[in-house]
């Protein structure tokens, strides 16, 4: 893997790549609810789907398998599963004490290569495990970016617990320092990001309340990780929130009238990112 | 209830056994009014009252549900007193001895709760009422205890109506 990752650095690293430009689209895990009384028999339903507006469906479902960590640090089994046009569901018996992790994990490759002189894209769905197979014999001017993602959610039968937020080290990540079932309006809230287990230093954190179809504003809060990787947001309302921080470059500003288009800045050969929706309960 | 409350004063007193009476817990007469709702379903309010004094955790005195539901199932809308549920209710066992007890319906009712020794200083005391199909309100209510003695009052809007308390030795 390293070693596969150095040498993607090296090809893409001076290339500007023709990739599909990120969708706009947010992916979102819903849960019904996030607080349990921790009795052992208890269910909670999610929603799983992909939306610009939170949390509406107007998108494709998402085809990816959520895992679902119970608090003993085992994955547990989606119960019930279905998916419709514009959303996957699935439901989790809560039969453990303590704090569950949803998380739907990716790891895909985009990018390019010449075979005889055309360039041709990557096919939809390579990942870094099969993108050996995907780049034919012969071909020259490899560019590829990873995007890796994590989207979570985190639902507490009983008592908050921490076992769970154990960092893998691979990718951003999410460590609580308030946690994110103990979320209160009013109060503030401090998370640490980390990127392959080290700080994630000075990258841009987007805090977006649900229901904006009845508002007019979007009650955007942007926010950056200081030099620890950490954060801190203070809930103006009660309701479910959408967390989201990434590592990609940002846009550029449009062109003044007239001027011509800026280019785009060059595709890095990894991008990761972390989204989580959290709820924030009234006082 | 009544029996259990007595059972811990037992206790209470058996450890303070010996001291002067001033010494021993004091109890806490609570008077609560549940307002009458004219609401289509009306359901008895979830009601947690609990203690708070700086630099101590939460203490829960009395957390009235549907105690009598088979499997324990009542507890599974405790979290919904949600106050309470974050500050103790959710680092606790249910039904718990001396706290559980029966919802009750609209109207004022007096309680009378050992609180075991408190000593001199400012206590609040919060009262939690979330209702199904209704609201959800908590009154404060600071006293300061002088002496095993005191005395607070406080009134809801919604969910709660007056709240008056009284310490005595």
């Amino acid at each position: 893997m390293k070693i596969f990752r150095l040498s993607l650095m090296a090809t893409a690293a001076a290339a500007t790549l023709a990739l599909p430009t990120i969708a706009s689209a947010r992916l979102w895990l819903l849960p019904s609810e996030t607080m349990f009384a921790g009795n052992g028999d208890e269910w909670v339903t999610v929603d799983f789907a992909n939306s610009t507006d939170l949390f509406y469906f107007d998108h494709p479902a998402p085809q990816m398998e959520p895992v679902i960590f119970a608090p003993d640090g085992t994955q547990v089994q989606a119960e019930n599963k279905g998916k419709g046009r514009f959303r996957a569901t699935f439901d989790i018996h809560l039969t453990q004490k303590g704090t569950y992790k949803v998380a739907a994990i990716s790891n895909a490759v985009f990018g390019s290569y010449t075979l005889n002189g055309e360039e041709k894209r990557l096919p939809r769905g390579t990942t870094a495990e099969t993108l050996a197979q995907a780049i034919p014999a012969g071909a020259t001017d490899v560019k590829t970016t990873v995007m890796a993602g994590r989207v979570e959610t985190f639902l507490t039968a009983g008592e908050p617990t921490n076992t769970v937020f154990k960092a893998t080290g691979e990718g951003l990540e999410m460590v609580p320092v308030t946690h994110p079932n103990d979320l209160i309006a009013g109060e503030k809230a401090t998370f640490q990001f980390l990127l392959n287990g080290k700080p994630a230093a000075n990258l841009p954190v987007v805090a977006i309340p649900g229901g904006v179809r009845y508002r007019g504003d979007l009650k955007q809060v942007d926010a950056r990780t200081d030099a620890e990787g950490k954060v801190t947001f203070t809930w103006s309302d009660a309701g479910m929130y959408w967390i989201s921080v990434t590592t990609a470059p940002p846009r550029p500003a449009p062109a003044a009238e007239g001027a011509p288009r800026p280019e785009p800045a060059p595709r890095p050969p990894r991008i990761d990112s972390y989204a989580a929706t959290f709820e924030v309960l009234g006082s | 209830m009544q029996i259990r409350h007595s059972l811990i004063l037992t206790g209470i007193a058996a450890v303070g056994a010996g001291a002067a009476p001033s010494a021993l817990a004091e109890t806490l007469d609570l008077t609560v009014t549940l307002p009458r709702m004219t609401v289509a379903e009306y359901h008895p309010p979830y009601v947690a009252i609990w203690l708070e004094k700086e630099g101590s955790p939460a203490r829960t005195l009395s957390v009235w549900y549907d105690v009598d539901k088979p499997k324990n199932a009542g507890t599974k809308w405790l979290r919904d007193i949600r106050l309470w549920w974050r500050v103790s209710g959710r680092s606790m066992q249910f039904p718990a001895d001396g706290v559980s007890g029966a919802t009750r319906g609209p109207g004022t009712h007096k309680v009378s709760i050992p609180a075991g020794k408190l000593g001199n200083g400012a206590y609040t005391l919060v009262i939690e009422a979330s209702r199904e199909a209704g609201g959800r309100e908590a009154v404060r209510v600071p006293f300061t205890v002088s002496g095993g003695k005191g005395s607070g009052k406080a009134a809801g809007t919604s969910e709660l109506g007056a709240v008056a308390l009284t310490v005595k030795p």
